[in-house]
């Protein structure tokens, strides 16, 4: 075959590879994939691991990396959490903080304390007196989602209202 | 608990002291291990009375070969040396440790040769070793130790770092132990338990029964005490260890978790974070008067501290710039300054037992990288990159890093895993180090003889 023809074709080929990567990223671009839908902000705002602290009460928020910056979402969830105490005066509450695993040890230690106490400062401000609520850290020893992804990473940045008694 | 006492090894005598002489051979550490040393251990030599008596007492076959095994496996696992095929060699054990014919050692091109004699002397294991510069056709080292027989593994570890010592001008680190975190179970769902294991993987046994989670074992460079972190009755508090006793004791009465614990280098005092609130300090606590005290005070998080080997520096990660970084203080607290400038986050940082390096974890860009700067934060050197890595623990003799590694799950949160790797301080000699089960959270213990 004449060398130059096979460097036409290559060529030729290439061009091809780009037009139809070109039309793939286009697609996927308009298409909002399913990761999206389910984080904002990178905080996750599925309903995938939520429990229930009672009827109708979610038991957890979530945080973004790093944060321990309560949403607009998790503050609902919060003061639904503390309407439901109120009316249960006889209960306390644990709030368990996590991490995800893209941090060291020690750090997420601290940083699912502090979620925890964020958490626990908002039920507090709804009127849930200090004494009805402990505060645990795990840091990233309890994942919900054992994924390695940035969904499963969404879902285990927690922090978990659990009834103590 | 199975008592974990330490047996001393008494060094009897010098055959014959070694001077320092011009010597052929030397090992340079300093750089990468391109060019290993090609090293022969001749089996240690037994005569058939207390090969019978070893036999019956150890039920071990050869005794002499089984520590020469170990100290092959320690030259070998160094990196720096070669040790070669016994198959190979032409001298019998015994005639070859009275006197070697260099030339036959010379022709399998052995540079070293380490030959020896184990004995059974009034119920005592009794092990004498030499090692040889061949090329130079000369003896450079001759020891004798004697021990209870079930000590011979830490025999074998004693002459490796002898011959270390002999060969790279530096101590080694050979007779020490490992204390890291066993793992098992499903991700969401791990069982942990401490476990302390000889430095080559042996001898490994269970400090506590996965009742509750533990994490982050360290040893104090003193004795045989730990300190780590406990979930016993859900309250996560520091303890203390005596792996002797088996004795534990909650570290300070704290109203809140404790966490990140480590000894001070005289092992007097213990350093880690208490949470309250939603920040974290670092305090120490005197083991002897018990009186606690303040270090840090800043509405961040600060953990993760590491007292510099004369005592007089910490190195913390905090995350007062707003994401974590590496910082030193004096160890009253005073003089804070950050050292970490590189892009991405900073942790863990470790004062190297030199006192000239911190080692840290750093996550750039998704990645995970184990690295060591110098303690003013130039120099930065990243050893090895991964998808999660992190907590090295440096070798007494500075030389090595331990640390754990985690797997990426697959799309079903599936194929997680912890294990140990360590790393020369060259970036060299990247290693798994073999535990039983997963295993995180490793920390190396100080020679366990000088």
């Amino acid at each position: 075959m004449d060398p130059f023809k096979i460097l036409r074709n290559a060529v030729l080929l290439i061009l091809f590879g780009l037009v139809v990567t070109a039309c793939a990223t286009k697609k996927s671009t308009t298409a909002p994939s399913k990761i999206d839908s389910q984080i904002q902000g990178d905080v996750y705002i599925g309903s995938d691991t939520v429990g229930e602290l009672a009827k109708g009460v979610p038991d957890r928020v979530f945080f973004a990396t790093n944060e321990s910056i309560l949403t607009t979402k998790s503050r609902d969830t919060l003061r639904k959490q503390a309407a439901w105490l109120r009316e249960n005066s006889n209960v306390n509450v644990v709030v368990e903080g996590h991490a995800d695993e893209r941090g060291t040890r020690e750090y997420n230690l601290a940083l699912g304390e502090r979620r925890a106490n964020a958490a626990k400062d908002y039920l507090m401000t709804y009127g849930i007196s200090a004494d009805r609520i402990s505060v645990i850290s795990y840091g990233k020893e309890r994942p919900v989602d054992p994924g390695s992804n940035p969904l499963s990473w969404s879902k285990n940045r927690r922090s978990v209202t659990v009834k103590a008694n | 608990m199975k008592k974990l006492k330490l047996l001393t090894i008494i060094i009897l005598f010098f055959i014959i002291k070694t001077s320092n002489s011009y010597s052929l051979i030397e090992v340079d550490i300093t750089r990468g291990n391109l060019n290993p040393l090609p090293v022969a251990v001749s089996p240690l030599f037994q005569d058939n009375k207390s090969k019978n008596e070893f036999t019956k007492e150890l039920d071990l076959e050869d005794l002499g070969l089984e520590i020469s095994r170990v100290i092959e496996n320690n030259l070998k696992q160094s990196g720096l040396f070669n040790p070669l095929s016994k198959d190979a060699f032409l001298q019998k054990p015994d005639i070859a440790h009275l006197k070697p014919r260099f030339e036959d050692w010379a022709l399998i091109k052995a540079q070293a040769l380490i030959t020896g004699k184990v004995s059974l002397d009034n119920q005592k294991l009794k092990v004498e070793f030499r090692l040889w510069d061949v090329l130079a056709g000369r003896e450079m080292l001759a020891l004798a130790f004697t021990t209870v027989p079930n000590n011979w593994r830490r025999v074998g570890h004693i002459i490796t770092d002898k011959v270390y010592e002999r060969l790279t001008g530096e101590k080694g680190y050979f007779d020490t132990r490992i204390i890291y975190v066993s793992e098992e179970g499903p991700k969401t769902q791990r069982i942990k338990k401490l476990a302390i294991m000889d430095q080559d993987g042996f001898n490994n046994k269970y400090l506590t029964l996965g009742n509750e989670l533990v994490l982050t074992p360290r040893f104090n460079p003193t004795n045989q005490m730990i300190t780590y972190l406990s979930y016993f009755r859900n309250l996560p508090r520091v303890y203390l260890l005596d792996i002797e006793t088996g004795i534990q004791e909650v570290v300070g009465d704290f109203p809140g978790m404790t966490f990140a614990p480590r000894f001070s280098p005289d092992g007097k005092k213990i350093i880690m974070s208490f949470a309250k609130d939603g920040n974290s300090d670092i305090y120490t606590m005197d083991l002897e008067n018990r009186i606690v005290e303040q270090i840090t005070k800043h509405p961040s998080i600060d953990t993760s501290p590491s007292y510099s080997p004369d005592g007089k520096y910490i190195t913390f990660n905090s995350d007062r710039s707003g994401y974590q970084q590496i910082y030193v203080m004096k160890s009253n607290g005073s003089n804070v300054k950050r050292i970490s400038f590189g892009n991405g986050i900073y942790g863990t940082p470790v004062w190297s037992p030199r006192g000239d390096l911190i080692a840290f974890t750093k996550l750039h860009k998704g990645k995970f990288y184990i690295g060591v700067m110098r303690t003013d934060g130039k120099g930065e050197r990243l050893l090895t990159e991964n998808f999660y890595q992190e907590a090295p623990s440096w070798s007494p003799n500075g030389r090595v890093l331990i640390f754990y590694r985690e797997t990426k799950t697959n799309k079903k949160g599936e194929g997680f895993s912890a294990k140990l790797w360590s790393i020369d301080l060259t970036g060299y000699n990247e290693r798994l180090v073999e535990t039983k089960t997963d295993a995180s959270d490793p920390s190396w213990s100080s020679l366990l003889s000088n």
